[in-house]
């Protein structure tokens, strides 16, 4: 039953070597000498032994029973999947960059230097914002970030501010974000259009609260149309605006979050600037402040003077530090090649197509699944199954059927507000022939849910492995190979 | 204009497309924004470059750092030079694996699941623990969160963190938990260099409030911790043990598992990943069994698909923020997934010898370094602990302009200390790696003692 896809550890052979190293070169001591008897490990280190070729030929086989952008069309809405260039993964590994120590000294890495100079220059320039730090590394990490800055600003004001306004079509990450800072998390219901409704976001606000947090276009692909008269309401009330930047992709070279009003944003390098998502990360999710805010970035942030470029720690106000180093820089390197090469006009031509490509397959779905928030979208934008559910065959299934036509689905279930969610994001690297083959894929799928849901429901049937039990992982979770098993 | 190459749709399909929408012209579809705030001008970005003239710009910018193959280096402080094996690159640069997102679909990511859950078992094996989770941001964090989960799990609020633990892992501890009320207070070395257990001990005695002590090994100053049977005595007061480790000094060192800690995490960027000036590393974070459920971030775990067969999915989702939002544990989305697989890429080829034969090595050259340069006149070894890769030194001058007296002999020098330990000045933390020989040791010697 296990035969075909063994584990590394069923895999082993004993004697069996991956590595060639020299041998040791220095007069050796006895172990005992160097270690005393309570230091040593005692139990045997029962990793598997395998020769390269084994090792090569077992990922080489995983890597065959997965599916990324370079694999097809790859639609998950609100996660930007877009073609990442292959210049990005060259420029990162030249050993100016991927053999650099982080602790060597300013004087010994000015190029890196530079080059996060230059690309803070790039996003502030993008966004509105005054300064860059690039220590967060997911947009996740941002928004912790983020609101570590709003809470200790308020502080500085002698304001004890604890509630943060979040609206109900948001990501996951912003509501465990606010818990994670111990604030209190106050939900806003979207209005029938799927925006934030400015009657009810005034009913919100009080001297409780700390900020908003905004997804600007939204989760459902639209634009918050009253964003300056939020972003009004909301200062009045003392508090802040905290821009995730998950959807950036739709408005690059449109309009700005620092021109909206928002005081913190952060990006998602690996979404908007095209850096691979590497199955789940690496990613980046550098942090900028206005000039009010920047001052509680975490340190250290890159400094210029004159034609010498360093780490500047002199930041009294910052919030410290949330990682180790100074974030994910090899990632910033790939985000600051793809923006060289696309240059002012083919950011807001990528924001366009992205825009158009969208609008394009909301146009032709809208008949065959419900639309409950109408068009125009900007990059993404959601249908419901729930008149598919009806007959027996909801988004989940769907999902499942569109593998079978070797597409990765649109994201399910999300947002929340709608009903059998399916959240599309086609994004700009995708020919009109790849959208049309979707369109035709969802056609015949609708028409099989009409005729016999039942074979939907069995989806997927030539995909690696068939539909898989989540219920039975979660509910005896074996989360690692065992050898008695 | 540039970048077109990544943008396969043409003027007249445009132009189709946007007649089929029912737009006029592409303006129309950003209507929505409010025209005070449309740009009306071109962002102000440098000028766009071919693919050619961009890898001349960044090559350039790249020959402006010193760079570890051209430069010999001893420095280490939670980021190590060690030997990356020339099929790690190629296997996880497969980019089936390194173009996915998160294996949401699990039908046709079996691959990466199958990887992470082959990673999470490595990982198992090599602390000893029972359980692990499929990475987090960097070591830093990892141990972070390990904080966070043991507060939660004992329902206390009080932290004792080592003296010993890296500087910066410290000051991300303080951005984690001091925001949601949890306490930080700080443990003291003994002189020996390794954390002065009695004292935690007597701390946790005073206050039942402790959820955790935590504590490094080797610790930031190189230096073996030896906790005996302090786990069994923390277990009595309600406070558990979670420590950050090399992962690379535990093919010799006693595991967390041995010791009995609870919770145990670490940088996993020696295992494979490039030092890429700091990122993108892994933090890994294994525990007891019983903790399975109060993990931060990914799992995945083991099942069956519809025809039988044993496959993987992400598993335990009722933890994570995209299910339970403001209830989650973490907030944590995004992880270090192809770190992980790089990780499980070196352990694979790298086996029990391999990963043995890397830890010898490392503690038999530090061995011969630490004796070749505390010979010295001038050179002292400021603790007499048990070392592994890493030792401070006190050192005849200013470590800075040793240093830069070191590179202008193409070695990357030692860690200037008493920017973190003020108490320790004219101090250097020496790291020796595997990659290190005697020649270059010999060398840094020779310089060393030359050095006015």
């Amino acid at each position: 039953m296990n035969a075909a896809f063994p584990l590394l550890f069923e895999k082993g052979r004993p004697g069996r070597k991956g590595f060639s190293l020299p041998p040791c070169d220095v007069p050796l001591k006895p172990l005992e000498e160097l270690l005393p008897r309570e230091c040593l490990r005692k139990s045997h280190l029962d990793l598997p032994q395998l020769s390269e070729p084994d090792v090569v030929r077992h990922y080489t086989a995983l890597s065959r029973r997965n599916y990324g952008v370079d694999s097809g069309f790859y639609p998950l809405g609100s996660c930007t999947m877009k073609y990442n260039p292959k210049i990005n993964e060259d420029v990162a590994a030249l050993a100016g960059f991927a053999s650099i120590h982080p602790l060597q000294g300013d004087p010994t890495y000015q190029g890196a230097l530079e080059l996060l100079y230059k690309m803070e220059q790039c996003l502030k320039e993008i966004t509105g914002m005054e300064r860059y730090s690039f220590q967060t590394v997911a947009g996740a990490h941002g928004e912790l970030t983020g609101l570590l800055m709003i809470l200790a600003y308020h502080r500085s004001r002698g304001e004890e501010r604890n509630r943060v306004l979040i609206p109900d079509s948001a990501h996951g990450t912003n509501p465990a974000t606010v818990a994670m800072t111990g604030c209190e998390v106050l939900q806003l219901p979207s209005n029938d259009r799927g925006l934030v409704d400015t009657e009810t976001l005034k009913a919100h606000l009080d001297e409780k609260t700390a900020a908003l947090m905004l997804t600007n276009p939204n989760t459902l692909g639209l634009f918050e149309k009253d964003i300056l008269e939020i972003s009004r309401l909301v200062h009045e009330a003392g508090g802040l605006l905290y821009y995730d930047g998950a959807n950036l992709n739709a408005i690059m070279g449109h309009c700005r979050p620092g021109d909206m009003g928002f005081d913190v944003v952060h990006l998602n390098l690996h979404k908007t600037f095209s850096t691979p998502h590497g199955s789940g990360g690496p990613g980046s999710g550098p942090l900028g402040g206005t000039t009010q805010l920047e001052p509680y970035l975490p340190y250290p942030v890159v400094a210029k003077d004159e034609d010498r470029y360093s780490l500047d720690y002199q930041r009294p106000r910052s919030i410290g530090k949330v990682h180790s180093f100074f974030g994910n820089f090899g990632v910033v390197v790939k985000a600051y090649t793809y923006i060289r090469i696309m240059g002012a006009r083919g950011l807001k031509q990528a924001s366009d197509d992205a825009v158009l490509n969208a609008n394009y397959l909301l146009n032709r779905l809208k008949d065959l699944y419900h639309l409950p928030y109408k068009g125009p979208c900007k990059h993404e934008f959601v249908l419901s199954a729930r008149l598919q559910k009806k007959r027996g065959a909801g988004a989940g299934d769907i999902a499942k059927a569109l593998l079978d036509y070797g597409i990765h689905p649109p994201t399910v279930y999300f947002p929340l507000i709608v009903e059998e969610a399916l959240m599309v994001e086609p994004t700009e690297t995708e020919s009109k022939e790849t959208l049309d083959h979707f369109i035709a894929a969802l056609k015949e799928i609708a028409a099989a849910i009409e005729a016999d849901p039942g074979k939907i429901t069995g989806a997927p049937f030539s995909t690696p492995a068939r539909r898989l039990d989540e219920v039975l992982a979660a509910r005896k979770p074996v989360v690692r190979w065992k050898k008695e098993q | 204009m540039s970048g077109q190459h990544y943008l396969p749709l043409t003027d007249p399909v445009r132009q189709e497309m946007l007649a089929s929408v029912g737009a006029a012209s592409i303006e129309d579809l950003f209507l929505d924004i409010p025209s005070s705030i449309q740009l009306t001008r071109e962002l102000d970005l440098p000028p766009y470059l071919s693919e050619p003239e961009a890898l001349a710009h960044l090559r350039h910018l790249a020959a402006k750092n010193v760079n570890l193959e051209d430069y010999t280096c001893f420095l280490g402080a939670g980021a190590y030079d060690h030997y990356i094996p020339s099929a790690v690159r190629h296997l996880t640069h497969r980019s089936e694996f390194y173009t996915a997102y998160t294996p949401y679909q699990a039908e046709i990511s079996q691959g990466i699941l199958q990887a992470i859950f082959e990673y999470q078992t490595l990982i198992c094996q090599l602390t000893g623990m029972d359980v692990a989770n499929a990475s987090l941001y960097d070591g830093a964090s990892a141990l972070a969160e390990g904080a966070v989960m043991a507060c939660g799990a004992t329902g206390k609020k009080n932290v004792l963190v080592s003296r010993g633990i890296n500087p910066q892992y410290r000051q991300v501890l303080k951005s984690y938990l001091e925001v949601r009320g949890l306490e930080l207070s700080e443990v003291p070395l003994a002189a020996g260099g390794q954390t002065d257990l009695d004292e935690a001990l007597s701390r946790i005695e005073q206050d039942p409030e402790t959820a955790a002590l935590l504590l490094q090994t080797p610790n930031f100053l190189g230096i073996i911790e030896k906790p005996g049977h302090l786990a069994d005595t923390l277990q009595q007061h309600g406070t558990l043990l979670v420590v950050s480790v090399d992962p690379l000094s535990l093919p010799l060192l006693k595991t967390p598992g041995e010791y009995g800690a609870d919770i145990a995490t670490g940088e996993g960027q020696a295992l494979g990943n490039p030092l890429s000036m700091g990122g993108p590393y892994l933090g890994f974070l294994a525990a007891r069994e019983n903790l399975l459920r109060r993990l931060p971030g990914r799992i995945v775990g083991e099942t069956r698909d519809a025809s039988g067969r044993r496959g993987y999915v992400l598993t335990l989702q009722a933890r994570e923020q995209h299910i339970r939002r403001e209830r989650a544990t973490s907030n944590i989305c995004s992880n270090q997934a192809l770190n992980a697989l790089t990780a499980a890429v070196y352990m694979a080829l790298m086996g029990p010898e391999g990963m043995k034969t890397v830890a010898e090595q490392c503690l038999q050259k530090a061995a011969y370094a630490r004796e070749q340069i505390c010979a010295l006149p001038g050179y002292e070894l400021i603790f007499p602990g048990v070392h592994f890769k890493e030792f401070a030194v006190s050192v005849p001058g200013n470590p800075e302009q040793l240093n830069e007296f070191l590179l202008q002999h193409g070695i990357i020098g030692p860690l200037d200390l008493e920017q973190t330990y003020p108490d320790l000045p004219r101090s250097a933390l020496f790291c020796v790696t595997e990659k290190r020989s005697k020649t270059e040791i010999d060398t840094l010697a020779r310089l060393l003692e030359g050095w006015k």
